[in-house]
């Protein structure tokens, strides 16, 4: 789960790390209110998960609270690459001296985290990371001994931090490391890390991503959660404790096992460009036991997208046999009743498949069409929605 | 042969006194692998009953592999109790610790990946299927009845797509079938069974099947060019998939430009490898390479 700015800023202020005041705000009011708070300068920036908000005009300075207000006005409800701004933070404004770049991440490729610190901070990292490599220090970091003053220290040392901000970011190395490890982070990015005129340095823009596995022992993350912007399908999913991704397409898409469903969506989209571009409306893995109750709360989400103009149920019966899955499908269907109104393809395979496909053969449901394969059934279902 | 698990595997089975446990031991039992025993400190001593076969539980992982001589372990402890039970399996140095266990943090399984480094234990999973040797052993919750043994091996990211491509191919059968699971850090990767394929003999041919996420595909394609002779096919799923968004499996995230299906079927394309478009063509590429 990424995390907003200002979510990312509480964050790490509450694990020590240095930032400037600042509050944020829905409304041109509550933006006027917190500039008068601060006194001072302020920057108003859009609250948006996407980068590029200053060049879309979602960043801006105000010298006091009234044009702070109007500032406000200018940027909620300002489209960023397709993310609307629903809030603004409204920070002490700095001048900066210098700019930096720390960050904690996994790296996948070698099982353990990374640090990356550099002393040119404020471009783009990818930029950086390509253009001048040798800017940009990379120290494997292992779990299991984490970051202290030492590991820190060499961390710092890598990059060539300066002298005067030396001692300074190695403690705030160790409080990011912090943040990292007891908020089950998978990524915390500052840039920039920055210098004020007076030597202080401040993580002045911060970019978490929170690993949403670790749920069980962080109850506290739930309220981070950007409930306001969500899909309304996917939080109906979500409450369903279904795995479910709008897209952009017209075939509902249901499946069991993440890898099959993705292969899917893979399969319609090819048989859909025999249909002028028919593209998959969703992703939904029911998982692999594929139960009747699951079915139709599936098939429930999908008939409720109004964008779906057919419905592909594509099972491969494994540890749940198809004969099982097939009464799944005749029962959801009685369940929905009225609700089902959408054709729907079946495709079972795999364990007792006969027996599956006997079963929706004499239940005989005017929606259900049978094709036994996977590429056939992406076909079909496409051809429907065309 | 088949790789990491044959007729001789000794199983226990790390929270099988749980549902998810009980189940699939019954399972792994009646497709005839050897569970010799189970794990849970609280029920020492007793023994559970699998439709007629008495399995005993032991209250450690060294305890059971001390009377049991079991050099395998699977294990289904749910998150919150993973780390320390994978941990437990590499200190007591079983063979192979198979962790079936879906949603177990980052931060803990790289913790438990720096722990086993320089110890004897090869860690499966998590968040996978488990493998299977078929005919001979079963560990973990892949269907057994699927196919048989044969002459391919098989590699995945992806449970069902395991399932199916071992239907799909059914009638040749396979040595030896791993799903090495969804999650972005892993104990054994698409390369680990490359390279096990190829020294395998029976093993004639290999399917690969990858997913977004990560670049685990692009360094196995590199590993291909240099170091497999044995013909490969690859299939990878997720073409589809939006930017930004983990699709099902936690590993499984397009992340800007990186961890593209695109380049990964073109990284393989590159090695020699023929990539299907379909799990069904996939197959097909499959049975033209071993002339069945």
């Amino acid at each position: 789960m990424d995390l907003f700015e200002y979510q990312a800023r509480d964050l790490l202020a509450s694990h020590g790390v240095p930032v400037l005041p600042g509050g944020v705000a829905e409304t041109p009011e509550q933006a006027e209110a917190i500039a008068r708070e601060i006194g001072t300068t302020v920057v108003v920036k859009a609250q948006v998960k996407t980068g590029g908000r200053g060049k879309a005009g979602g960043v801006k300075l105000a010298d006091d609270a009234d044009e702070a207000r109007a500032r406000a006005q200018d940027i909620l409800g300002l489209d960023i690459k397709g993310h609307i701004t629903h809030r603004v933070m409204v920070a002490q404004a700095s001048d900066i001296a210098e700019e930096y770049y720390f960050s904690y991440l996994l790296d996948r490729a070698n099982r353990t985290f990374l640090a990356m610190a550099s002393v040119e901070g404020g471009m783009e990292i990818e930029q950086l990371a390509v253009e001048r490599p040798e800017a940009l220090a990379r120290i494997p970091v292992e779990a299991t001994t984490g970051v202290d003053t030492a590991k820190a220290t060499e961390i710092v040392d890598a990059a060539g931090f300066p002298a005067g901000v030396r001692d300074q970011v190695i403690a705030i190395a160790v409080q990011l490391w912090d943040t990292f490890a007891k908020e089950d982070a998978t990524l915390v990015e500052v840039n920039p890390l920055a210098k004020a005129p007076d030597g202080t340095v401040l993580a002045l823009d911060a970019k978490v991503t929170l690993d949403e596995n670790a749920r069980f022992r962080h109850a506290e993350h739930e309220e981070l959660e950007d409930t306001a912007s969500a899909d309304p399908l996917e939080a109906a999913a979500k409450e369903k404790d279904l795995n479910y991704v709008k897209l952009e397409g017209v075939v509902g898409i249901i499946g069991n096992g993440a890898g099959l469903v993705m292969s899917t969506l893979d399969v319609v989209a090819y048989a859909g460009e025999e249909f002028g571009g028919v593209k998959p409306a969703n992703f939904l893995d029911i998982g692999g036991g594929a139960s009747a109750e699951v079915m139709a709360n599936g098939l429930h989400i999908i008939l409720s997208d109004p964008a779906v103009k057919s419905v592909f149920v594509n099972v491969f019966g494994g540890i749940t046999a198809c004969d099982e899955v097939a009464n799944g499908i005749v029962h959801a269907l009685q369940l929905l009743g009225d609700e089902a109104t959408k054709p729907l393809v079946v495709r079972l395979d795999g364990n007792n498949v006969e027996e599956g496909r006997r079963i929706l053969a004499e239940a005989n449901h005017p929606l259900v069409t049978l094709v036994d394969t996977m590429d056939g059934a992406a076909r079909r279902a496409a051809e429907l929605a065309a | 042969m088949s790789i990491f698990l044959n007729e001789n595997s000794k199983v226990i089975v790390q929270g099988m006194t749980g549902s998810e446990g009980r189940k699939h031991t019954q399972r792994m039992l009646s497709s005839g692998t050897a569970i010799v025993g189970g794990v849970n400190p609280k029920k020492a001593g007793q023994s559970v009953d699998f439709d007629g076969a008495s399995v005993p539980v032991f209250g450690s992982v060294a305890e059971a592999m001390k009377e049991t001589g079991a050099d395998v372990s699977v294990i289904f402890v749910p998150p919150a109790g993973a780390k320390n039970a994978v941990i437990e399996a590499v200190d007591a140095q079983v063979g192979l610790a198979v962790v079936i266990t879906e949603g177990i943090p980052v931060h803990d399984s790289t913790y438990v990946w720096a722990h086993a480094q320089g110890g004897s234990t090869r860690i499966i999973g998590p968040n996978c299927p488990g493998l299977i040797s078929p005919g001979r052993s079963n560990a973990g919750i892949i269907p057994a009845n699927i196919t048989k043994q044969g002459k391919i091996g098989l590699v995945s990211k992806s449970g069902t797509l395991t399932y199916q491509m071992m239907y799909e191919l059914r009638d040749i059968g396979f040595s030896t079938c791993v799903g090495i699971g969804g999650d972005p850090v892993i104990g054994t990767t698409h390369i680990d069974c490359l390279q096990a394929f190829q020294d395998d003999p029976e093993t004639e041919a290999i399917v690969m099947i990858g997913e977004i996420g990560g670049d685990a595909e692009e360094r196995a394609a590199d590993f291909i060019a240099a170091n497999v002779t044995k013909p490969v096919v690859g299939y990878v799923a997720g073409f589809t998939a939006p930017e930004g968004k983990t699709m099902g499996h936690a590993g499984a995230i397009v992340s800007g430009s990186a961890g593209t299906a695109q380049a990964k079927k073109e990284a393989l394309e590159a090695a020699g490898v023929r990539v299907g478009k379909t799990p069904s063509e996939t197959a097909r590429l499959m049975r033209e390479l071993v002339g069945a």
